[in-house]
């Protein structure tokens, strides 16, 4: 099961669970978990089927450019976090 | 100087790992490509662009910080002799209120068009109203003065703080707070508001031995470029359109210019011409999409536009001011327990600050178990934001690092002692949550510690050589920093030419030396000296896509392309030689440009000469993308001296550490550390946006909006840590953006230590050093 980490401002809607294992071997996959346990939760990540564009996707440690579609391990950790840029 | 000389391990040089690889032409410093007619006038830059039929444009620009357009009459300008074409917004469809690539984050199209120009309201002194083309540019100049444009002046906004106040004017009033997905119900000029926490700050906070909590602001900087914004374009009878600018992303600004002037990106070809630097402030468009509209409007003759420095620091993309609270605990034993911020930072015009990377940035050094963290983006009646090297970092280090310092004097521990007692290792939590993977921290604390800049006294002061002036204060700070980097999506394509050179086309803009950092990975991989390959930066048709030169990326990312392309090189030679001596070729080993096979030898130079007879041209092409680009750890010392009757601070002695992975050509690397010092030394002391009660920015100048010149800064050291990357094949991190986060908070630190005033506001300027003195003395009255 890999663990996502619950953004700190969606917790709420996730009872103030801070993380949550959960089955799946995708980011979509996951967030499907997520939103089955805490209805809304998909729309606040998602828009127009991919991942908002102010938001990435960290996967054991690397930003992942393949958004949704990322594969997870069975032991990955998952953080979504600001898309940030540099100069 | 020939490249081909052994790697030398210099004195200020610190490699992590045991055995260092044996490189032949990492790590060596030939002289770049591109220097000869950089130094000799012959680079062409945009100003420099001549084409036949050109058109002058010059832009009409807001007097006023916050107005609604009520009319625009350009008939007097439209009849000036000589004027060829005059547009307004109204000329421009209005894009789609989407996201579309800029750098490694986004840019918000319809923002981008309404900041190129305004439609129904300027939102900033400078905001761009009109345009003309005419013959020559007086006409152009003259012809702005005739448009007449009816302004119904309203509130404006300057202040972060301010604008966030329920009751503060409005900028967009379709503008509702973000908050992860959610839109509040009410306008604001909030326009988004990210939260990272992780275990509990109150408890924490409550059980800490020692707590400090201060405010700091920051002032609205920009990058100070040499080479003004400029854009010249040609849109064609038959609807291409062809842009020559100075920028940092040809290929982001072609979709950029593609949806402002509403033509297919097909049509467009973008041709970056040489770049005066750009720091950041040059990942999108200002006025190429206006020569476009003025070129077809005058009949699909060429336009070329120029900003003066008034219109570079009033109307492009300096950096964000910020307001940010800091409040941080630890334990007797000097363990960081607890970590808060509170960070507001201005967005200028559209939403979009860096205040979500200063968020990443402000904790990242340390290991901090309880952790809170609040980041607003906020919009003000100033220029639209923009990147500025590691953008964000530089406020939040500010901050967070004048706050450890604190901690570490109130806890009578060393300061790089606390820092390398808290500072992250491999496998700690970064504070916005992901692990780190290998990085340099330690390694890079260390060497400053041990660099015989803080094993030494204070630098002698300039002022007061003799130790007699009592008003002469002297002081040493240090500060740590951090920046992401990034990879990004790179192309390039080489060709292998009949005397063993290789031309290497590329489209990453070179801002730092680019070009010889790639070429020289190139050669490293095929086996030929850093001379023998042959860079070219070329057009958005002649090469694949590239990402942005920006976020740190190019020497990792279009390094690692370089690095493939030399293998494909090599063995696409293999196969030749395997040719000529009837082998396979997987029996061919090549080793420094030799090929060899079962007794057979030939170099590449030789084998080059007979492509014909085994073949034909030898080409490679790759695209790549990495995501295993290390982030970057700095560590800075300084000694300063502060004259405390007239407040003025003269930097005395400067060393960077840095943990640079692998220095490909160590003098561009030591050349980022001293450029990103000096911009920080420069936006720690001198460097603000001054605005009026009305808005106006006062000191759009060079003389009055200060740069550091040689002047006022000494020679900086650098130390250069190679922590290998493991995501590269030569270990590569980015480097750029690092150098310019630690010199504020390293600065402030100094001050403190010199006059013991905690200095909480940038830029640290005479009037404010005396102003904290005054406060002090006040007090002690």
């Amino acid at each position: 099961m890999a663990k996502v980490w619950i953004p700190a401002l969606l917790r709420g809607m996730a009872g103030g669970q801070s993380e949550i294992e959960l089955p799946g071997e995708t980011v979509r996959a996951l967030i499907d978990q997520l939103e089955a346990r805490y209805p809304g939760i998909r729309e606040r990540l998602i828009e127009d089927d991919r991942l908002r564009p102010n938001i990435a996707v960290v996967v054991d440690g690397t930003r992942s450019r393949q958004g949704l579609r990322q594969p997870v391990g069975e032991h990955s950790e998952v953080h979504f976090v600001p898309a940030i840029s540099g100069g | 100087m020939p490249s081909e000389t052994p790697t030398v391990e210099k004195a200020d040089s610190v490699r992590a790992d045991s055995v260092r690889p044996v490189y032949r032409v990492v790590g060596t410093r030939p002289i770049r490509p591109d220097g000869v007619d950089k130094v000799t006038g012959r680079a062409i830059f945009g100003a420099d662009v001549r084409l036949s039929g050109l058109l002058h444009g010059r832009v009409l620009r807001s007097p006023h910080a916050h107005a609604r357009i009520k009319s625009i009459d350009t008939r007097a300008a439209e009849a000036l002799p000589g004027v060829k074409a005059v547009i307004t917004g109204q000329d421009f469809p209005d894009p789609q209120n989407k996201a579309a690539t800029s750098g490694e984050g986004t840019v918000n199209l319809r923002s981008l068009a309404h900041n190129c120009i305004a439609r129904d309201k300027v939102l900033y002194f400078g905001h761009a109203v009109a345009a003309v083309a005419a013959a020559t540019p007086n006409i152009a100049e003259e012809a702005i003065k005739l448009i007449k444009v009816d302004y119904e002046v309203l509130p404006h906004v300057l202040d972060v703080c301010e604008a966030m106040r329920p009751d503060a004017p409005l900028l967009h009033e379709d503008l509702r707070t973000n908050e992860m997905g959610q839109r509040a119900g009410a306008p604001s000029n909030v326009a988004n508001h990210t939260r990272h926490e992780r275990g509990n700050v109150d408890q924490a906070f409550a059980e800490a031995a020692v707590v400090v909590e201060r405010e700091f602001r920051t002032s609205m900087v920009h990058q100070g470029y040499i080479e003004p914004q400029n854009g010249t374009a040609l849109w064609n009878a038959d609807g291409q359109i062809s842009v020559w600018c100075s920028t940092q992303a040809p290929f982001d600004e072609r979709n950029q210019i593609a949806e402002i002037v509403g033509a297919p990106v097909s049509k467009i070809k973008v041709t970056p011409t040489e770049i005066g630097g750009g720091f950041g402030g040059k990942l999108s468009v200002f006025l190429e999409p206006l020569a476009a509209m003025l070129s077809k409007k005058a009949g699909h003759r060429p336009v070329k536009m120029v900003m003066n420095r008034a219109e570079v620091l009033a109307a492009t993309a300096p950096t964000s001011g910020s307001c940010i609270r800091v409040k941080m605990g630890a334990d007797q034993n000097g363990r960081i327990v607890a970590a808060q911020a509170w960070m507001a930072y201005e967005a200028g015009a559209f939403p979009g600050s860096p205040v979500d990377a200063g968020a990443g940035v402000i904790f990242a050094p340390y290991r901090i178990p309880n952790v809170l963290i609040d980041a607003y983006d906020v919009v003000v009646n100033k220029p639209r934001a923009g990147a500025y090297r590691a953008p964000g970092g530089t406020n939040a280090a500010f901050a967070s690092e004048s706050v450890i310092d604190e901690l570490a004097e109130k806890l009578g521990i060393d300061p790089l002692e606390f820092r390398i007692l808290n500072g992250a290792r491999e496998g700690d939590r970064r504070a916005d949550g992901p692990v780190y993977k290998r990085i340099g921290f330690i390694e890079t604390a260390q060497a400053a510690k041990a660099h015989p800049h803080y094993q030494a006294p204070l630098a002698p002061s300039r002022l007061d050589p003799e130790g007699k002036n009592p008003a002469i204060k002297r002081g040493r700070g240090v500060a740590a920093g951090f920046w992401f980097n990034w990879g990004g999506k790179s192309s390039a394509w080489a060709s292998l030419n009949p005397d063993g050179t290789v031309s290497l086309v590329e489209g990453s803009p070179d801002i730092g030396g680019s070009r010889a950092s790639i070429a020289m990975q190139l050669a490293e991989s095929l086996g030929v000296r850093a001379e023998d390959v042959k860079p070219a930066v070329v057009d958005t048709d002649s090469v694949g896509y590239n990402d942005a030169t920006g976020g740190s990326r190019v020497t990792f990312g279009t390094g690692w392309v370089a690095y493939r392309l030399g293998e494909k090189l090599k063995q696409q030679l293999k196969e030749r030689a395997a040719l000529l001596w009837d082998v396979a070729p997987d029996q061919v080993h090549a080793e420094a440009g030799v090929f060899s096979s079962n007794g057979h030898s030939i170099t590449l130079k030789e084998l080059a000469a007979r492509l014909d007879e085994t073949g034909g041209p030898i080409v490679a092409s790759d695209s790549f993308q990495s995501d295993e680009y290390g982030p970057g750890f700095g560590v800075h010392i300084v000694d300063l001296e502060v004259d405390t009757e007239t407040g003025k601070v003269q930097i005395l002695r400067y060393t960077a550490a840095q943990d640079v992975g692998c220095a490909i050509h160590p003098s561009y690397v030591e050349g980022q550390l001293q450029g990103g010092v000096a911009q920080g030394i420069g936006w720690a002391l001198n460097e603000e946006f001054v605005y009026d009660a009305e808005g106006h920015l006062l000191n759009a100048s060079f003389l009055d909006y200060r740069i550091p010149t040689a002047l006022d800064l000494p020679m900086i050291d650098t130390v250069l840590v190679e922590v290998p990357n493991p995501g590269h094949p030569y270990g590569v991190r980015g480097v750029g953006e690092t150098p310019i986060v630690p010199p504020a908070g390293a600065v402030a630190n100094a001050i403190s230590r010199a006059i013991g005033v905690r200095m909480t506001a940038l830029p640290m300027s005479p009037a404010r050093i005396l102003e904290a003195l005054g406060q002090v003395r006040g007090a002690e009255r």
